[in-house]
């Protein structure tokens, strides 16, 4: 078949002729694979096609072989492997021979698509001579080729895991880069691919980083880039020295010196986008040592995996001058802009690394700056030295700033008046929110907000909420966290004199013309939810009243029509913040008995309000309803079915929405409030809700990270509705089966997929729980004893396989228990003879974690009693 | 690699900045025009990562922002909040049911404390206080499960627990194996009670049902303390005798812990329980503001020669009223059961012949017994041991032995047991001597020796 026209079709502005191309290039898939991958194969090694099919060919191939979705990836991964290694081979030929084209389209395209398949066939030990290949002559070719093969090895080593990569093929490799990287490579795109190849290939380098000598020359050769006259091979040489920095912390002792020198040279000397990087190399230093620092836990003689070489004490008196010269370089209007990074940022959010890294160090090393410029006529300084002062406020200790912050409180609130600059008022307002965040509430000693001053400052902040929305939405912020430092307090808030002018200030802001500028309306309706979260039951009554009026807001929103997009828009997140605000006020007043009865009047109107939210598209609104109906349901308990009928199509169709998974995520949780709200009364709605579930399970599509949840609400259903779940047992358990087997083979290959593997096992163990005890004491319990073997082995498995975590080991343990007290002596038996459980048991005794010690005590019990029967 | 050894050597100085390159970085861009197949489209964390690796260190770091938004915020306290819903829902479940007592309708139901008599007793039956009664029992019937039963208030706690103590039997012979399978321990003169903590406060519940203190204690949820971080939930129910010279409650039981039926485990467990947990919480450290009364444990001996010889003889902090003989493997059960047993003579306690209510030993043994509606005369056993019926033929021909009294002392609830009634009988006659229990240890001992040690599984 000839694919180029196709392909070209494919890509045509007539929807009706890309329509057609796309069916018949999807028919041939299906009738053809091979062929059909060995055409694209062809058109993209040609160099007499057009470059557009070309790159179109190289884009479905590589969409052939991976995909996001995790087992569609899975499906496309044995799809490739099971396809006949002649026509595989011949693909590979193919590919090969396009890095050489002179086409840069090309040669981009395959070595992507080379990087899927090294990506796929590696792990299996297949296509071994693939680096070979790539490999020999590389330093005989012609600089394009060269430039392909090292962009290959840049994607591959992004693609695979260190380990399925031989020592001996790393060293091949990084030979190659390295070379490619030396200053003495005549052809710049050949060192910059070289570059941003070493980037993506340190990860394999842990053998040659232990080298002296090899670790020397790589060094050398990074710091050499660095200094590249090409600005693009030095942003990419700092790149690599950021991602050294994280890895090979501890490899860094004798560089630090001469680093310390590039790096400070670029910040003063380079264009910004090298000049940002060089900064984040001593932010990703921060990062590290805060870590270490973290593990040490203050006690230094306490072990880490790796020693902290207090690399940023150390810089401290040089680095600190050089990131303060930085803060001067502001832009105007970065305080407008919401995506502006500049040195000026970049060296603010340092300063603030360095503050939590060293602590009390920083401030004397601050201090002159600040007093020098905080004065001065140049706008500039004046928020210069501000930013400074808001950056050390985390980290040192409440001691050594208090006194100072004590002094500059004053200075701050008249600055946050007075000042002519709107930048300098818009950072006065954020460093009095940073005070409020780490020297304010019930842990600090001695308060700085103290009745004395509690009036001027809440004065002066609710006066800059009508000043420029930058500036206001920094004091909202600023009373955000003035309000949770009194989140603790008891019967009586200082707030509470002020709480119906503040709410009354915030619900201003969010009417403002210009609210929607800098994220006001936002930040308002934020701080708003914050003050109510931590009221006392002395300001109940205002919020019973602010309950109504942000009733109406949405009632007046949900009535406006005919609005363009622009403002539809708008209305969507207006709505959105609203359900969050009413979802914050339900859970507050929900809280105790005495409030919660005063707002169930306002149950039915609510709710009614929430239904006609859902006629808005937006993802966000809809989450937001469904979060703030979940709380709702917990509120009212079973009177929550009375909105069922009206309210159960919403949530089905909250839990087929697959393209915003979030909400799908956010209903499946919320069908957990409304099981344990309505208990046996959500039987009528079960079959719906089940079938749904039970599709999304099946579902390639939706995203991986809302299946533990759907499994754990299996374990809500079975709980509320008990022996009734038993005819969906034949659907469910297999499910959970074929589930648990996966995650219980399912080796960590990394941090992500060990986390997903655990959440995994929680949902699936929930599962398990939920039903076993919904089960408990019905005549029906014998139907789930040909289930407990296969649920056995699987706490076997995991536990064995040692990667736990505290939450799954807290279900693990529970089933366990749950297992032995609905089987009773059926379970007993089975208990005795498995491999580890008695060995599981001791270790979750011994924990040190209260929740998983808990369960395992009651797991003890229920064992206890199976066995004794 | 093979390559020269270098050390980083000084870079020489950057060069001036010289003009861009026009070359382009080739990631290419991956959306091709509009609209292919979706399940074509490229994969877009792929993309993101490759456009992220250029830009990954800038675009993480926040400005002036809070690390976490108020949205993320919002959605981390309710998933916390369904988590913890969900723990609430399943631990609650697991407290259910297992733990339902024997309420279940019985064979043969005993007579309400109102309706007992002795013999003495006018006859006449309140009817009204008869169907005042049904009502009360259904409604208990109800309540099937400890967990509710520890929010009982007033006169229905006082009815519900007046049915739960487990009562030992008293000794009138030696059971077998009594070195391999029971415990003993000398038991504290006081007043027998349940001791539940629940909502942040402790009751203590006489053999009655009626309450006898009402305090803050260190008990799991026995006191508001703002460290307390055992959930609602959380509730304990223990078998104590309150040994008034001392003020302390010693702990002879668990029932429930923390949450958690013990009902239906064995004794052996239940002690091992009872003395580690016990401590671990603080009862049992001297009374403070939170913890008004101190908790003990008792200790318990395996009953061999030894074990039998120093809860017999051995110094205890309390007055000792008698042993306690303990089955290892018998469940906590209401009511009596010769699975415990008590058993006592004048070296271990005060109180070996029942006294009456001035404190004095009666010349004549006294009985109470339970009056059935038909008119039978019971004891508290279950089933019942009729000793006899009230019509005049009974009174006629016993009347050489059992003499009306007069009404039981209202605190009594329980008519006597049929061992209690035979151990009295036997004490004021040919008492069972701590030889005799000596005797039987030393014998199933000898044949102990021959029958191996067969032990409780987990």
């Amino acid at each position: 078949m000839e694919v180029t026209q196709v392909l070209l079709s494919a890509q045509a502005v007539d929807s009706t002729v890309r329509k057609h191309a796309e069916e018949t290039l999807n028919q041939f898939q299906e009738q053809n694979l091979p062929g059909f991958l060995l055409s694209l194969s062809g058109e993209l090694a040609s160099d007499e096609k057009p470059v557009e099919s070309r790159k179109l060919a190289g884009l479905i191939l590589k969409n052939a072989l991976d995909a996001k979705e995790q087992h569609r990836k899975y499906e496309l991964v044995q799809r490739w492997l099971s396809l006949d290694v002649a026509v595989k081979s011949q693909i590979k030929v193919c590919l090969l021979q396009t890095l050489s084209s002179p086409v840069p389209d090309a040669r981009s395209t395959a070595s992507q698509v080379i990087a899927k398949v090294a990506g796929i066939e590696l792990p299996k030990k297949q296509w071994p001579e693939l680096i070979g290949s790539l490999l020999t002559n590389i330093n005989q070719v012609p600089p394009h080729v060269k430039q392909a093969t090292l962009e290959t090895l840049g994607y591959m080593c992004e693609e695979v895991v260190p380990e399925v990569v031989d020592q001996d093929q790393v060293n091949k490799i990084l030979t190659a880069v390295v070379q490619g990287m030396n200053a003495n490579e005549g052809n710049n795109e050949v060192r910059l691919a070289a570059t941003q190849a070493l980037y993506n290939a340190l990860g394999f380098a842990q053998a040659n980083f232990s080298n002296d000598m090899e670790r020397n020359y790589i060094m050398r050769v990074v710091c050499e880039a660095s200094l590249s006259p090409e600005v693009k091979i030095r942003q990419a040489a700092f790149e690599c020295l950021v991602s050294i920095g994280s890895i090979y912390y501890e490899k860094l002792a004798s560089y630090i010196q001469d680093i310390f020198n590039i790096t400070s040279k670029a910040v003063r000397e380079d264009v910004e986008p090298v000049a940002l990087q060089a900064i984040e190399f001593w932010s990703s230093i921060c990062d590290e040592e805060i870590d270490i620092l973290d593990e040490y836990g203050g006690d230094f003689t306490a072990d880490s995996e790796v020693p902290c070489y207090y690399f940023v004490k150390q810089a401290l008196p040089a680095l600190v001058p050089m990131l303060l010269e930085t803060l001067l370089k502001q832009e105007e209007d970065q305080d407008q802009d919401e995506s502006a990074w500049n040195l000026a940022m970049a060296g603010g959010t340092c300063l603030g690394l360095v503050a939590r890294t060293v602590g009390d160090d920083i401030v004397p090393l601050v201090m002159p700056f600040i007093e020098e410029n905080i004065t001065k006529p140049d706008w500039r300084q004046r928020e210069a030295a501000t930013y400074a002062f808001g950056s050390i406020l985390e980290g040192p200790s409440p001691d050594k700033l208090m006194p100072i912050v004590n002094v500059a409180l004053n200075f701050m609130l008249s600055a946050l008046t007075k000042d002519p600059s709107s930048h300098v008022k818009d950072t006065t307002a954020w460093t009095l929110g940073r005070i409020f965040e780490f020297l304010h509430g019930s842990t600090v000693e001695t308060p700085i907000i103290t009745p004395a001053n509690c009036q001027q400052i809440i004065t002066v902040l609710l006066q800059s909420m009508e000043d420029a929305p930058n500036v206001a939405e920094k004091a909202c912020g600023a009373i955000y966290f003035l309000a949770q430092g009194y989140e603790d307090v008891d019967s009586s808030s200082p707030l509470t004199p002020y709480f119906q002018a503040i709410v009354q200030s915030l619900l201003i802001a969010t009417h403002r013309e210009d609210a929607g500028e800098s994220r006001l309306r936002t930040a308002a309706y934020e701080t708003l939810n914050e003050v109510v979260r931590c009221s006392t039951d002395e300001t109940t009554h205002l919020i019973l009243e602010l309950a109504q009026v942000i009733m109406r807001e949405l009632h007046k929103s949900l009535e406006a029509q005919k609005l363009s997009s622009d403002e539809k828009e708008k209305q969507n997140e207006l709505q959105g913040l609203l359900c969050g605000c009413l979802q914050v006020i339900i859970q507050k007043l929900g809280a105790s008995d005495g409030t919660k009865f005063a707002f169930l009047q306002y149950a039915d109107q609510i709710m009614n309000l929430f239904l006609r939210v859902f006629a808005s598209r937006s993802a966000t609104v809809h989450e937001e309803a469904m979060l703030a109906i979940g709380a709702l349901a917990y509120t009212t308990g079973p009177d929550f079915t009375k909105y069922m009928p009206e309210f159960y199509k919403y949530l089905e169709m909250g839990l087929q929405n697959f393209e915003e998974y979030q909400v799908c995520a956010v209903t499946v949780g919320v069908m957990g409030d409304i099981c344990r709200a309505l208990e046996d009364k959500i039987l009528p709605y079960c079959d719906g809700i089940m079938t749904q579930l039970l599709k999304d399970l099946s579902s390639n599509q939706l995203h991986r990270s809302v299946k533990p949840p759907i499994f754990s609400c299996f374990g809500d259903i079975a709980l509320a509705i008990g022996e009734n779940f038993e005819k969906y047992l034949m659907y469910v358990m297999p499910m959970l089966q074929s589930a648990a087997e996966l995650s219980a083979h399912t080796s960590g290959a990394d941090d992500e997929m060990i986390e997903y593997t655990n959440l995994l096992r929680n949902g699936i163990l929930e599962a398990y729980s939920g039903i076993l005890q919904g089960f408990k004491n019905s005549p029906k319990t014998q139907l789930l004893i040909p289930y407990a073997p296969h649920i056995l082995q699987f706490l076997d498995i995991i536990y064995m396989k040692k990667d736990m975590d505290d939450v799954v080991m807290k279900t693990a343990i529970g089933v366990l228990g749950d297992l032995a007290d609905t089987l009773g002596s059926n379970a007993g038996s089975l208990i005795q003879q498995s491999q580890s459980s008695k060995e599981f048991l001791n270790d979750c005794l011994s924990s040190d974690d209260h929740l998983i010690k808990e369960s395992a005590e009651w797991a003890k019990l229920a064992i206890t009693r199976a066995i004794s029967v | 690699m093979h390559h020269h050894s270098h050390g980083v050597t000084s870079p020489p100085p950057p060069p001036p900045q010289q003009t861009q390159s026009t070359y382009k970085p080739q990631w290419p861009t991956d959306t091709p025009r509009v609209g292919f197949f979706t399940h074509l489209q490229s994969n877009p964390a792929a993309a993101e990562r490759s456009i992220n690796r250029w830009l990954h260190t800038i675009s993480v770091r926040p400005f002036k922002r809070p690390a976490i938004s108020d949205q993320q915020k919002r959605r981390d306290i309710s998933l916390q909040r369904q988590a913890q819903n969900r723990r609430d829902a399943q631990h609650q479940a697991r407290c259910l049911a297992s733990t339902i007592l024997s309420l279940q309708p019985a064979q043969y139901e005993p007579a309400e404390p109102d309706h007992q008599l002795e013999l003495e007793l006018e006859l006449g039956l309140e009817l009204q206080s008869e169907i005042e009664c049904e009502e009360q029992r259904q409604d208990l019937r109800d309540i099937d499960d400890v967990r509710q039963a520890s929010r009982l208030k007033g006169a229905e706690a006082r009815r519900w627990f007046a049915k739960q103590l487990m009562l030992p039997e008293w000794m009138i012979d030696v059971p077998e194996r009594l070195n391999t399978d029971w415990y003993v321990f000398a038991r504290p003169a006081g007043k027998r009670c349940f001791v539940v903590s629940s909502n942040g406060t402790t009751i203590s519940r006489l053999r009655n049902g009626s309450m006898l203190h009402r305090f803050p204690s260190a008990l799991p949820n026995g006191a508001r303390t703002s460290n307390n971080s055992n959930s609602g939930q959380s509730y304990c129910i223990l078998d104590c005798i309150f040994h008034e010279p001392d003020q302390t409650y010693y702990v002879i039981d668990m029932v429930c812990w923390a949450g958690m039926s013990l009902y239906e485990c064995t004794t052996e467990f239940r002690f091992f329980w009872l003395n580690s947990k016990l401590v671990e919480t603080g009862a049992c450290n001297a009374p403070s503001t939170y913890h008004k009364f101190r908790f003990s444990t008792i200790p318990i001996y395996n009953c061999d020669h030894e074990g039998l010889n120093v809860a017999y003889t051995g110094p205890v902090p309390y007055v000792k009223d008698g042993l306690l003989f303990c089955n290892k493997h018998a469940h906590y059960q209401s009511g009596n059961t010769p699975l415990m047993l008590v058993w006592k003579d004048e070296n271990c306690s005060q109180y070996v012949i029942d006294t009456d209510g001035k404190g004095q030993v009666p010349n004549q043994q006294q009985v109470v017994l339970e009056l059935l509606v038909d008119g039978k005369l019971a004891t508290s056993d279950d089933p019942p041991v009729i000793f006899g019926c009230l019509n005049g033929d009974f009174i006629q021909k016993r009347k050489r032995i059992l003499h009306y009294l007069g009404k039981p002392n209202r605190a009594r609830p329980f008519a006597d047991s049929y061992s209690k009634v035979v151990f009295q009988y036997t004490v004021r006659h040919s008492p069972l001597r701590i030889e005799h229990i000596y005797a039987s240890i030393s014998l199933s001992s000898e044949e102990g020796n021959k029958i191996s040690d067969l032990d409780m599984a987990g």
